[in-house]
């Protein structure tokens, strides 16, 4: 089983590693704002992963101590309070993210951020 | 008695919840308060915060505070909550983010088109951000005031929606510098799950009794961070954001960014360094400092170069702000005490001279509603006194000796030398001459009239106005501002305390263990005293060699014609070579996102090499 | 060209973020000393079962404020990039648009407007128990904010615009926001540090529980939900009513 254990105790940071690449990747080959803020969460949301693995322990419970008594085993709180914070973050930037692209479209018409070269130095 | 002493106890998190306090207000009432309320609540506001980042800063002298939010003192070496902790250079950054939003805030009394309360309302909050930034001594927390700071500057940024082109680079600036704030962020994860800690001092020192050696984790946390903290700071490759953002956003707005923001993503690479790194990686400095002087050098560079191909003022300032940043980022590279003292009244004097800079370029935006250099040729003929301020903030960039920047910089240079890295001293030459000269050439086309008179070829770039008002005259309010500010920066090297004190904030601020005991356990360790460094001739001889380059260059760039025919097909090789650079600044996300990986990969690479 | 030296890049990036990752704990080992403390802590000390928004609202409340003010931020932001331009023009009658989204089934309305009152119940719910139970202000407001778009759906922007009158929003939005930082400073007015407990603890369980974390999670709840109901205000505004001067509405 040790294989399995292995796997268990990785698999977080793995998927959070492959999410950023994947985030990073669709921002760099987008070819429409909307799709670009959809993978700017994506990369965002790999934080959260890899934040909420470095908390968990097993066999612990929700640091809730309504219904269990304190000091039972339970997971890191901490962590899931940064991920709040930061789930707010990554929606407040999102959202004007999508309000400017909302704009753009209105003025020049397309999303395409290689039709949208304007802005050159 | 006691009453005073309270009072000062508590002045730690005023400056930054006064303004958030009063953005709240002011939004509440957005379209029935009058114009008149507004502004001067948001400009008392910034004015307060001068006042109490001042105190603070004094305070901080005596004893670097160490103020826990919520009463949560640690206990047994663990920091239960957050804790505000200001040394000399926070409090400084922030009382320098207070003063220049004190002068936007000026600047745009009364002409400035604003809608409803919102301008001001986002400026406080952009302040407050600031000043959290600076203050605050908890990881997650500068994260928080780095994203608030960051919103509040999108929005700002995007102010202009009548033209695509705001929204662009609004959109540019706001993708890059999420993807560095998250990427920061992924460090800070990173070192949570090492030390268990989100407050700075206690995350140093657990790293630093981890072991001797710094494991791939450390290498990767702290690349991470300072990569992120260097994507606000707009470093080489990272910096393509910057001349986007600038270019459309509002005079006030761009005084900020060049001004302060940019230079606090220096601050929090360098915060995080001393209190968190420092005792791990203090053992192999050396090849520390090649790589971070690297990144350095290349920004000088590119900065400068590209600042000189501009034709658009608020993309030319842009670009010479890329550069000065270089500049600054070789004193942070040298990871001395004396060096970094060179740098924080390097940061102070550009802060103003630039800051001035956009208000000029504010002025001719209003005057004749363009910012085009080869627009406004000759068209301030009209304007000398503007004209003679403008020109001698040039010189100031260029490093004129005595005043502020040749201040800074021959202390850089004194410092590297005594590392070994003596030549930086030439680049960094070469970097002020070529904005200074930029910034000359411009000053003398548009005010003397001088130069060449070119066609103004390709399209026209219509440049929407930002104020109301007649086009005659320049308010008292735009070009008073503009004066103050080019005065406070030839004062910067004039006042013999800001000098000591320069020096002892940064021997603060590399304290490392001092730091750590101060918010961890109750008794501090004594202040370590500090360094020496006068000023030779030969700084001075360097100076001055470099106003001579900017000036030789600004006439080389005006008389085109009339050079000989060697130097002009010189000139048109270089221009040809400098193609590929300026097609690299493309305006594509995809292109700067590319550079950022391209970045953060060579960074981590070469870490990884020299810590093997 | 570019995406040759991006995908090298991004392979190396990775590589260097998974040699990071290996020097972590393997998941689900977590032995630091924070998390534990503040459980520990969190009940005797503050009277709040639910660890979370404790430190949400009191151990780390200085963050929560800094956040809820981002939100803030971007919620003018929004409000300034979507504003009517002077050149455009705002739809008489929206509805009549031939363009527009077609109007809701009677199944839709009946569906929508029966949610109303339950999503407001539960949104109370989450907010007011959340240091007792998970939930907290940013939970229940954001499930608070969801009645108003189910007034939507269930017809016409007219009703959605009646519910939700821009002014009250507003305001309602800045006082939960500026509130945030005047209990702060309540601490100070009170001779405490910055954003400490100055309320009564109350009883372990019941729902006037921990102080301060209550009367902050109730104000971060008007905040979420005012937020997000004007920044909903001000997309539908813009896709629906405002329409170029020149273009045919």
């Amino acid at each position: 089983m040790s294989g399995l254990e292995w796997l268990m105790g990785w698999m977080g940071y793995a998927v959070a590693i492959w999410v950023f690449a994947a985030g990073l990747y669709g921002i760099v080959t987008s070819r429409n704002w909307m799709h670009l803020a959809i993978c700017l969460a994506v990369m965002q949301s790999s934080t959260y992963v890899l934040l909420l693995s470095i908390g968990y322990r097993t066999g612990g419970a929700a640091p809730v101590f309504a219904d269990i008594p304190v000091g039972a085993r339970a997971v890191d709180p901490v962590v899931q309070a940064l991920t709040l914070t930061d789930i707010v973050v990554e929606a407040t930037v999102l959202a004007l993210v999508v309000v400017l692209a909302v704009q753009i479209h209105k003025h020049s018409g397309t999303l395409d951020p290689d039709k949208l070269r304007e802005l050159e130095g | 008695m006691g009453r005073a002493v309270t009072l000062t106890h508590q002045i730690p998190p005023l400056p930054i919840a006064f303004p958030l306090l009063v953005a709240a207000f002011l939004a509440a009432g957005r379209d029935f308060w009058p114009r008149r309320l507004t502004e001067s609540l948001a400009l008392g506001t910034s004015i307060l915060n001068v006042i109490l980042t001042a105190r603070l800063l004094e305070l901080s002298f005596a004893q670097p505070i160490v103020y826990w939010m919520g009463g949560w003192r640690p206990r047994g070496g663990v920091a239960l909550g957050i804790s505000l902790t200001i040394d000399p250079v926070g409090a400084g950054a922030a009382l320098l983010a207070s003063l220049l939003v004190v002068a936007a805030f000026v600047f745009s009394f009364k002409y400035f088109e604003s809608v409803g309360t919102l301008f001001h309302v986002l400026m406080l909050v952009f302040l407050a951000g600031m000043c959290g930034f600076s203050l605050s001594g908890d990881m997650f927390n500068l994260f928080v005031w780095f994203e608030l700071m960051g919103a509040a500057a999108y929005a700002l940024c995007g102010y202009k929606t009548e033209d695509p082109k705001p929204l662009q680079g609004a959109l540019n600036f706001a993708v890059t510098n999420t993807v560095g704030a998250f990427l920061a962020l992924t460090g800070v994860a990173l070192l949570y799950g090492r030390t268990g800690a989100l407050n700075m001092a206690q995350i140093g020192r657990a790293m630093s009794s981890a072991g001797h050696s710094p494991d791939a984790l450390a290498l990767t946390a702290f690349a991470f961070i300072t990569c992120g903290f260097l994507v606000k700071a707009a470093v080489a490759p990272f910096h393509f954001w910057l001349d986007d953002a600038h270019a459309v956003a509002p005079t006030p707005v761009c005084m900020l960014f060049s001004g302060v923001m940019v230079e606090l993503g220096l601050y929090g690479a360098l915060r995080v360094y001393w209190t968190v790194f420092a005792g791990l990686l203090g053992s192999h400095q050396a090849p520390l400092r090649g790589i971070l002087m690297g990144f350095a050098l290349l920004t000088a560079i590119v900065g400068g170069v590209m600042c000189f191909a501009q034709r658009n003022l608020k993309r030319l300032l842009a670009f010479s702000t890329v550069s000065h940043v270089g500049i600054m980022m070789m004193g942070v590279a040298l990871l001395k005490a004396s060096a970094l003292g060179a740098i924080a009244i390097y940061v102070l004097a550009h802060g103003a001279v630039k800051a001035a800079l956009f208000c000029y370029s504010g002025i001719l935006l209003h005057r004749f509603s363009a910012v085009d250099e080869m627009e406004l040729h000759g068209h301030g003929r009209a304007m000398p006194a503007t004209g003679a301020l403008f020109g001698f903030s040039a010189l100031l960039l260029a490093s004129l000796p005595p005043f502020g920047l040749f201040t800074g910089e021959a202390l850089l240079g004194e410092t590297a030398k005594r590392s070994g890295y003596g030549w930086i001293a030439l680049v960094a030459s070469l970097a002020a001459a070529l904005t200074g000269g930029a910034v000359l050439r411009v000053g003398a086309r548009v005010f003397l009239g001088w130069g060449d008179k070119r066609k103004v070829e390709g399209k026209k770039i219509k440049e929407e106005r930002e104020t109301s008002g007649g086009q005659t005259r320049t308010p008292a309010v735009m070009s008073g501002t503009a004066a103050v500010l080019v005065f406070a920066a030839l004062a910067i090297g004039f006042v013999p305390q800001l000098k000591v004190g320069a020096r002892k904030a940064a021997v603060d601020m590399t304290d490392t263990a001092g730091y750590q005991s101060r918010v961890l356990d109750r008794t501090p360790l004594p202040p370590p005293a500090p360094v020496r460094t006068p000023v030779e001739a030969g700084e001075f001889a360097r100076g001055l060699a470099t106003v001579l380059a900017a000036v030789a260059l600004a006439a080389a760039a005006l008389f085109q014609r009339r050079l000989p025919r060697a130097a002009r097909a010189a000139s048109r090789s270089l221009s040809a070579g400098i193609e590929p650079l300026r097609k690299l600044h493309s305006g594509h996300i995809g292109d700067y996102i590319a550079w950022l990986t391209v970045g953060v990969a060579a960074m981590g690479g070469l870490l990884t090499l020299a810590f093997r | 060209m570019r995406l040759i030296l991006f995908a090298v890049s991004l392979a190396g990036f990775a590589a260097f973020f998974a040699a990071g990752a290996r020097g972590l704990r393997p998941v689900g080992h977590y032995a630091g000393p924070y998390g534990d403390v503040l459980n520990a802590i969190s009940v005797p000390e503050r009277h709040a079962t639910d660890v979370v928004t404790a430190i949400n609202f009191d151990f780390r409340g200085f963050d929560t404020l800094g956040e809820e003010f981002i939100l803030f931020g971007s919620v003018m932001g929004v409000l300034l990039i979507l504003r009517q331009q002077h050149d455009e023009l705002r739809k008489e009658n929206p509805e009549e648009d031939p363009n527009g989204p077609p109007a809701a089934s009677d199944a839709m309305r009946a569906f929508t407007l029966a949610l109303v009152g339950p999503m407001v119940i539960f949104g109370l719910y989450i907010v007011f128990h959340g240091q007792l139970t998970p939930g907290g202000g940013f939970q229940g407001g954001l499930i608070l904010a969801t009645a108003p778009l189910m007034v939507y759906l269930s017809g016409k922007l007219d009703e959605f615009k009646a519910v939700t009158s821009p002014r009250l929003v507003e305001i309602a939005e800045a006082t939960g926001a500026g509130g945030f930082a005047l209990v702060g400073l309540a601490g100070l007015a009170a001779g405490k540090n910055f954003l400490e407990n100055i309320l009564p603890l109350g009883k372990t369980g019941s729902v006037f529980s921990s102080g301060t974390i209550f009367l902050i999670s109730v104000l971060t709840g008007i905040e979420v939900a005012a937020g997000i109901v004007l920044a909903m205000q001000s997309f539908l505004e813009h896709a629906l009513e405002i329409m170029q001067r020149g273009r045919n509405g």
